[in-house]
């Protein structure tokens, strides 16, 4: 389907010739917002757990299929990489969580007014920091 | 549709310098340019100007520009005071009107670009016929089949006065409809900010008998649902109101009605 704001890119020089419009810069020139950035963070963040719920999924399709599997997949986790992927992981599940709740609170109206909005931005960041860090030091205390 | 580059026809390339002479107190102001006569890209012109020659605010600056330096820069402007929103342009990066802006709440050198993700029909005047369109499909005005009292007007409570502030000060600068990512994306379907409060403004008038065909023509994944509570359109809004908050209102009057 074309956009139906192809039309407006139609203009005339003075002298009657057609030509193309150009179209304004947009993300070139906007100052990055605490507002925009953690919208498209949930967006990206919900992406990777999905990503990151088919790796989980891997593991215990492995854990169900032999010794042999599950020891290979258990050992590309336990590897830096694995672990660094896991944190990420986890750094997302408790960011989605949050920016989550944060959007629950907007669906029931509450929490648009700007000081409102900032301070849960804040929130937002300090509850996923937090979190991770005490995802991963009970899950490293517990091995 | 998402596309994050500018078309080919749309790059910025780097334009010309107007140095300002024995200026003491020099701010560069660096302006978006595009003519449709040259057959050239978008550019950007650096101009020099002495603030102790000139007014406050920005849109000072650009009338002095135009006066004295580059008669060829255009924009909108009107009434100065942040009531006509003719203005409306991005400056250091965020939308707002160039008359409430003060030169001196920007660090640095001015940019100064048009409302973002618009047809430009020259310099930093974009094409607003989408979104005047937008705003009419709307139907922006009071519809009843009531007729008004023989002896005067309609009245409203003071209670159900109250629920139309913060809406009816909107000017329709389009500031927060041009800074809305998902507007830039979609705005072909999607009202944007502007429209959708507008929309909700007689949406939630007491003396408004069609409510229901209002939410009825709104209830479409494109036109409302298009809004991600992103809160661009609040941040930037020049006249302080909140559009975010209205989107939110009748997503919860839908919500409601679905019981």
């Amino acid at each position: 389907m074309t956009d139906v704001r192809e039309a407006l890119f139609i203009a005339r020089t003075t002298d009657g010739r057609t030509v193309r419009r150009p179209l304004s810069p947009h993300l070139q020139i906007y100052k990055p917002q605490m507002t925009m950035a953690l919208s498209i963070m949930h967006r990206i963040t919900g992406v990777a757990l999905a990503v990151g719920a088919l790796i989980l999924a891997s593991w215990l399709v492995a854990a169900a299929s032999s010794d042999a599997a599950f020891d290979t997949v258990s050992m590309l986790l336990h590897s830096w990489i694995g672990k660094l992927a896991l944190l990420g992981w986890t750094a997302a599940l408790w960011f989605h969580f949050s920016t989550g709740i944060r959007h629950l609170f907007w669906d029931v109206g509450h929490g648009f007014e700007l000081p409102q909005v900032q301070a849960s931005a804040r929130f937002v960041l300090i509850a996923t920091a937090v979190l991770t860090l005490v995802t991963w030091f009970a899950g490293l205390l517990a091995l | 549709m998402v596309e994050f580059n500018l078309p080919a026809n749309s790059k910025v390339h780097k334009g010309k310098s107007f140095p300002a002479k024995d200026a003491k107190n020099a701010k560069t102001f660096k302006i978006y340019r595009w003519t449709p006569d040259d057959g050239a890209n978008p550019r950007t012109d650096s101009y020099e100007i002495d603030l102790d020659k000139c007014g406050p605010m920005v849109l000072d600056a650009l009338i002095k520009i135009k006066n004295e330096v580059d008669t060829t820069l255009t924009f909108r402007r009107s009434c100065r005071e942040g009531i006509c929103g003719s203005c409306a342009m991005n400056i250091d990066g965020t939308n707002t009107l160039a008359c409430l802006k003060p030169i001196a709440d920007v660090k640095g050198d001015v940019n100064i670009n048009p409302l973002p993700h618009m047809p430009v029909i020259k310099d930093l005047v974009p094409d607003l016929s989408q979104a005047y369109a937008q705003y009419r499909s709307v139907e922006p005005w009071l519809q009843s089949e009531t007729p008004p009292p023989p002896d005067g007007e309609r009245l409203q409570s003071k209670e159900e006065r109250a629920l139309l502030d913060g809406m009816w000060e909107c000017i329709l600068c389009f500031c927060c409809t041009t800074s809305c990512p998902s507007y830039w994306w979609n705005g072909d379907r999607y009202l944007g900010p502007a429209t959708l409060m507008a929309a909700y403004r007689w949406i939630a008038d007491s003396r408004d008998e069609r409510t229901g065909e209002r939410l009825d023509a709104l209830e479409d994944p494109f036109k409302l649902y298009r809004c991600h509570t992103i809160m661009n359109c609040t941040q930037t809004c020049p006249k302080g109101l909140n559009p975010a908050k209205a989107i939110g209102e009748i997503k919860s009057k839908l919500a409601e009605r679905q019981g």
